[in-house]
């Protein structure tokens, strides 16, 4: 299991920002060349990014390229150069069919190509930004092996709907369960839009406690302080590792006695219950929680 | 690398670095460096600065540089962004650019 909580964007041309990137400990870093560059500056941003993936050594964190649409003077470009620079996932915005990752997928392999390199290992996220990649979501989602996740951008999607954003999130509710839908029926990771106001905290931890209890994987972020406020969200409890401990326990001593089911403190424990609570304890486990030794050979086995 | 016109790319941002490009009269390279971190790094800068004109095969530069303690990728596109301006590159060559 990959983790993809947090994924923190990074202006494009901002070098203070671009270099210490990973230093917040976000899961993805998302360089963007797109909305938060000027158009008199795309080259530059563009040099500058390229430049830096190909210098500096992000570690674990995950390195995003969100680069201009194809339908703009700049996407092509923006394809030829990340793809040598080789960030591990370039991410579309305002995706609205599956044509329009088809044909970044073609680019890239024809790039990856020229290139020398292996064809595939760069990964594709699209963003839906707006009604018509809504409806298409599953169609999105199924068009590409590259394709790792989906991404939800609500502030074009609300402006495109003749609305706005409010704190409850009531329009947006559609949209993302359609990508979170079309991202599970199609083994991809959902990831939640912004949440602009970062001095508004209490209105940002209720979002990313929506989000999580929707079954969204994590949530884009535009201030490093947010990114600490997801992963705790994102942490499974001592409570919550405690009983999915008990659990897992009393399925192998009901599996050693050739039953499947079995029960803890007076509820049945069947396969589901038991998927989610190796999913909790694995996400404990990437989230740096201790284990006991037992489970930490099991994980890194 | 011909340059037809004055380029200029960067900003005077911490970590960031102002460079100006425009070819010389003189038909050499000459450059002038402004940097906050002149006595440890300066000689290192104008070596970079060289080293990245040479690649591109630029023989005939006067470099402007005012720099706030960019990282080398950091001056290196900077640059690269500047020349591309200065020769009026507007297709860019990315099978060449390494």
């Amino acid at each position: 299991m990959k983790l993809r909580r947090t994924m923190l964007y990074v202006p494009g041309n901002n070098p203070n920002m671009v270099k210490d990137a990973h230093i917040y400990r976000s899961d993805s870093v998302m360089f963007d060349l797109e909305d938060s560059v000027s158009v008199q500056e795309k080259d530059a941003a563009r040099f500058l990014i390229f430049r830096a993936l190909k210098s500096i050594d992000y570690e674990n964190t995950e390195t995003v390229v969100r680069i201009n649409g194809l339908n703009t003077p700049f996407g092509v470009d923006d394809v030829k150069a990340m793809v040598r620079a080789r960030p591990d996932v370039i991410r579309l915005p305002k995706t609205e069919t599956p044509d329009d990752i088809k044909a970044v997928d073609k680019l890239i392999s024809e790039v990856e190509k020229a290139a020398g390199i292996e064809e595939g290992s760069i990964k594709l996220f699209a963003a839906i930004e707006n009604a018509k990649g809504v409806v298409h979501a599953y169609q999105i989602a199924l068009s590409s092996p590259r394709l790792v996740g989906i991404a939800f951008g609500a502030e074009d999607f609300v402006t495109n709907l003749n609305t706005q954003r409010s704190k409850g999130g009531l329009e947006l509710f559609t949209a993302r369960q359609e990508i979170l839908m079309a991202s599970r029926a199609a083994g991809l990771h959902a990831i939640d839009t912004v949440f602009s106001d970062v001095n508004d905290d209490e209105g940002f931890r209720r979002e990313v406690e929506l989000i999580k209890s929707m079954g969204f994987d994590g949530k884009s972020v535009i201030n490093p302080r947010q990114v600490s406020m997801v992963h705790e969200i994102y942490t499974p409890t001592m409570e919550q590792i405690n009983s999915a401990r008990k659990i897992l326990r009393a399925i192998e001593q009901a599996e050693s006695e050739g039953s499947g089911v079995a029960s803890v403190n007076g509820k049945m424990i069947d396969k589901p219950i038991v998927e989610r609570a190796r999913r909790t304890l694995e996400l404990a486990h990437l989230s740096g929680i201790y284990l006991d030794e037992m489970e930490e050979e099991e994980f890194n086995a | 690398m011909n340059l037809i016109r004055t380029g200029k790319s960067g900003t005077l941002e911490s970590s960031d670095v102002m460079i100006t490009v425009r070819n010389n009269p003189a038909n050499k390279i000459e450059i002038k460096l402004k940097s906050i971190v002149e006595k440890g790094f300066g000689n290192h800068i104008r070596s970079f600065v060289e080293s990245v004109l040479e690649e591109m095969m630029v023989v005939s530069a006067i470099v402007d540089i005012d720099d706030r303690s960019a990282l080398d990728c950091v001056i290196r596109a900077r640059l690269e962004t500047a020349l591309h301006r200065a020769a009026g590159i507007t297709v860019f060559n990315w099978e060449e650019i390494q």
